[in-house]
């Protein structure tokens, strides 16, 4: 016990230190309007860089599934180069290009060595492609064909099919609701004038941020920057996005699915980023669910009942309210018991509010770890893409364990409160039969 | 340092070969008092370090009736002991910013802790108490086999290219224990009992059988300090014997259906290919994994330039490969057909991929390109410290020594054209392969022809 006392003391008394930890983040402007974050790290010889626009899939319209489409049809044809030829220029000098849509953000990132002799063809491919992509028609129709097979490959996985059912509840008519992938329908009747006018729309130096990570000075990343800017149209910043309405009422989706578990979400559209309630929230889905095996849904469903290999929870921010969800999988004929226990939780929880130990350990947890969260890269990399995207504070991964600190219980009381409805609650299970 | 090493080695290759960038592994190798052996790098990049202890049992080590014990027994390691009972290790490593884990493949059992550097003793308290004196209480036991019978579910019951996977292994080994799946089949786990638990515990987890491996932000010499006050204490234990398989001549090909709930057809193949260090030759692991490359190494990769862009035959195909492993395992081979053409039509395009493979040397200019990648590949994994530490702790468990890390690039750049020829013609040959396809059952709907990688180096959490 003595051994364990003294770790007590050493937890309390390293928090000061631990906060210089974070990356030291430097950020401009480009005459174009081109938005930059930059972190210099001299210790490995790699080159990240990753540009995001604002053109994820809540930007759809009327045709889910074009943004998803445009992100990917960029390396398919760029500058007169084919997808074979593009595919070359990267893989011949070990770099490697990805593209992902998401809801709000539409990124791409190159990793390179930084030494010119990689690095310079690596970014002259990907300079290429982001700002003089073809979009050839082939490659569009092939595409197009790919999207409904990997529509296909959702719905044979009962938890693609719960999330899909769950964005749908949640979001209504808002643009959240529009499926990534869109669907058979949409994705059949996209043009390549479409994918051409959502490029032009939105792949605009105004409407993009850069992050930089890697071993090189400020003077070649201000070079670098200039270039990305200069190549992209100056375009204009999209509109906001219409505020995410309430949920009328509590509801529950049932969808058979021959399977042997049923998988299981249960939430709300709860948190935009930029919320200044946001440490309070994270640290009260540590304890609630977000924590490991001292969460309490995780003792409830799994380490005292045995019902779930995986039970967690989460807020997962976005430019609008993004969602809480809580998430599961059990065998189909324990769902109902399952959905019970973890309703229960997250109902004591939003009653009572953490207990002071709880908080204690949460708290501990979370200042204690901060350094494990870029101790990479690639870890740091993505937080300036997030830190830049949504405009929060160049210090955030500086102040963020501070805030954490001076969280009370009565916060967080009161911050789920002010965030979660539990008369509101969409609970979506996919697995068993129908009832 | 870097410089120096650039100058020596890149007289050595290609001038333009990045291979001088790779910064070698320099391990700090200890040996304590009971027999355990440590393995120190230091990473100064960021003030964390890594704790990863090895044990060398897995699902290969399983016999018929016991499969699945291995990750049992790696769920049951987080139950309690009495000095830290109950939710005690969680709580520990939570209350010091921690996080832990741990995974059981074919050939090992690995846990880990990930600290700020300052706290790394807590895990070595934690890891030298657990190796000996677990408590497994019933009561623990039967809600974690449940909790466990769940992963399986969850991981391979409801997904049909999982069940593939499963099967193809099952089919492709004859005597050598890597048929079983990792997870063990679910009426194993079904009859497992607490004895049987106590006595794999009893029987592998001991110093002889374990192995330390520290990357990070760290003192070698304060390390090797930290293990001795720890670790030194847990008394020595008689290494398990264990026997020699050798395996069955390969008399295939050999063929399965897996009918399955599902919307896509899915096909997997695998040809039972040497590991590094069980081989007639120990170059022909590097060989075959330049082939996975070739096949599949990023987007200008044979099989999506061909199959996926070209013929427009696979909406995905992939390999897999695993350099490392204590028997010979499966070079694998896997895709979904694309719209409009049959499982059938994607067979024969993945044989065709590889009877091209065994009639020509590849073009060098190809071979230039995947040597590049894999040596980039090679400096990138530098980022992480997990990563580095999970190389080291693979290829001490295996019995290669962590210097093979070191020839890893050295190896892969002295392939030639005609090796990679010799070796698909030795290996990739009908003899060897089995071959896995998934017939779909209906969901609901009329079913269609996704996205699965091959799973060669697949662990369980």
């Amino acid at each position: 016990m003595i051994r364990l006392l003294r770790w007590v003391l050493c937890v309390v008394g390293l928090h000061g230190a631990l906060a210089s930890a974070a990356p030291k983040i430097q950020h401009w402007v480009t005459e174009e309007g081109l938005r930059v974050y930059f972190s210099p790290a001299h210790e490995l010889p790699l080159l990240d860089v990753n540009l995001a626009f604002d053109a994820g899939s809540a930007r759809d319209g009327d045709h889910p599934g074009l943004a998803r489409l445009t992100g990917g049809m960029l390396d398919e044809g760029a500058g007169g180069l084919d997808a074979d030829a593009i595919a070359a220029a990267f893989d011949g000098v070990g770099a490697t290009y990805s593209a992902s849509v998401g809801r709000d953000m539409a990124q791409f990132s190159l990793r390179t060595l930084a030494d010119a002799a990689f690095s310079g063809p690596a970014l002259d491919t990907f300079l290429t492609v982001l700002t003089r992509p073809d979009f050839p028609e082939g490659s569009l129709a092939r595409m197009k064909r790919q999207t409904l097979v990997a529509l296909e490959e959702e719905k044979q996985r009962p938890g693609a099919v719960a999330s899909k059912a769950f964005y749908r509840a949640l979001y209504g008519g808002h643009p959240y609701a529009s499926p990534v992938l869109g669907t058979e329908r949409s994705v059949a009747r996209i043009t390549r004038a479409e994918v051409r006018g959502f490029y032009r729309r939105y792949y605009g130096a105004r409407n993009a941020v850069l992050a930089i990570v890697g071993d090189l000075d400020r003077a070649a990343a201000e070079r670098l920057a200039a270039r990305f800017s200069r190549g992209l149209a100056p375009g204009e910043r999209a509109p906001a996005l219409p505020p995410v309405p309430k949920i009328e009422g509590a509801k529950t989706i049932r969808i058979p699915f021959p399977s042997t578990q049923a998988h299981v979400f249960i939430g709300q559209p709860a948190v935009a980023r930029g919320d200044p309630q946001w440490p309070t929230l994270y640290l009260g889905n540590h304890i609630l669910g977000g924590g490991g095996f001292s969460a309490r849904l995780v003792k409830a469903v799994r380490v005292e009942r045995g019902l779930s290999y995986s039970v967690y929870s989460a807020f997962s921010p976005l430019r609008a309210k993004g969602p809480f969800f809580i998430g599961l999988q059990t065998r189909t004929d324990q769902a109902r018991q399952a959905v019970g226990v973890a309703r229960e939780v997250l109902r004591g929880f939003m009653r009572d509010g953490p207990t002071e130990r709880e908080l204690e350990a949460a708290r501990d947890n979370i200042t204690g770890g901060w350094p494990l969260r870029f101790d990479s890269n690639a870890e740091r990399i993505a937080y300036l893409a997030v830190i830049g995207f949504y405009g929060l504070p160049l210090d955030y991964l500086e102040t963020f364990p501070k805030r954490i600190e001076a969280v009370t219980v009565a916060d967080i009381r009161q911050a789920f409160a002010g965030h979660l409805d539990l008369d509101r609650m969409v609970t979506v299970i996919v697995g068993g039969r129908a009832e | 340092m870097l410089i120096r090493l650039f100058s020596i080695v890149s007289l050595l290759w290609a001038p333009l070969a990045p291979a001088g960038l790779v910064d070698p592994f320099r391990v700090h190798e200890f040996t304590l008092s009971n027999g355990i052996r440590l393995f120190v790098r230091e990473d100064h990049r960021a003030p964390v370090a890594i704790l990863q202890v090895w044990y060398k049992v897995g699902s290969a080590d399983e016999s018929p009736g016991l499969t699945g014990i291995s990750h049992v027994l790696e769920h049951m390691m987080f139950k309690g002991t009495e000095r830290y009972p109950g939710n005690r290790f969680f709580e520990l490593i939570d209350a010091n910013g921690g996080e832990e884990n741990a995974f059981t493949s074919r050939d090992y059992t690995v846990y880990y802790e990930l600290l700020e550097q300052g706290r790394l003793e807590i895990a070595f308290e934690l890891e030298a108490d657990r190796m000996r004196n677990l408590l497994m209480r019933e009561a623990d036991f039967e809600k974690e086999r449940r909790v466990v019978m769940e992963e399986r579910r969850m991981r391979t019951e409801d997904r049909p290219e999982a069940l593939a996977l499963e099967t193809l292994y099952a089919l492709a080994f004859d005597n050598v224990p890597y048929g079983h799946p990792i997870i063990g089949w679910m009426g194993d786990l079904e009859g497992l009992t607490l004895p049987d638990l106590k006595d794999w515990y009893a029987r592998w987890y001991s110093p002889a059988n374990a192995r330390l491996v520290v990357v990070g932000d760290v003192d070698p010499a304060a390390i090797r300090a930290l293990a001795e006050k720890h670790f030194g204490r847990v008394p020595a234990h008689r290494p398990p014997q264990r026997r020699v398989v050798a395996a069955v001549p390969p008399r295939g090909p050999r063929r399965a259906v897996v009918r399955a709930p599902a919307r896509l057809p899915y096909l997997v193949m695998g040809y039972r290919t040497p590991s590094l260090g069980q081989g007639e030759d120990d170059a022909e692991p590097y060989v075959l994994d330049v082939i996975s490359n070739l096949l599949d190494g990023g987007q200008s990769a044979r099989l999506a330039r061909r199959l996926v862009r070209g013929a427009e035959v696979a909406a995905s195909a992939g390999t897999g490969y695993n350099t490392y492993g204590r028997y010979d395992g499966l070079f694998l081979i896997d895709g979904v057909p694309a719209e409009g053409h049959g499982v059938a039509e994607l067979e024969q395009a993945l044989l065709g991929e590889i009877r091209a493979l065994r009639e020509a040397p590849v073009d060098p200019d190809e071979l230039e390109r995947v040597k590049a990648q894999v040596v980039a590949a090679e400096i990138y994994s530098r980022d992480s410290i997990s990563r580095q530490a999970s190389l080291i702790g693979a290829a001490e468990t295996i019995g290669l020594g962590w210097r093979v890390l070191n020839e890893y690039v050295a190896r892969i750049q002295a392939v030639t054209p005609e090796q990679v020829q010799a070796v698909a013609r030795k290996y990739l040959v009908p003899e060897r392969r089995s071959v896995v396809v998934v017939e779909p059952l209906p969901i609901g709907g009329p079913a269609r022809p996704v996205q699965a990688a091959a799973g060669a180096g697949e662990a369980v959490r």
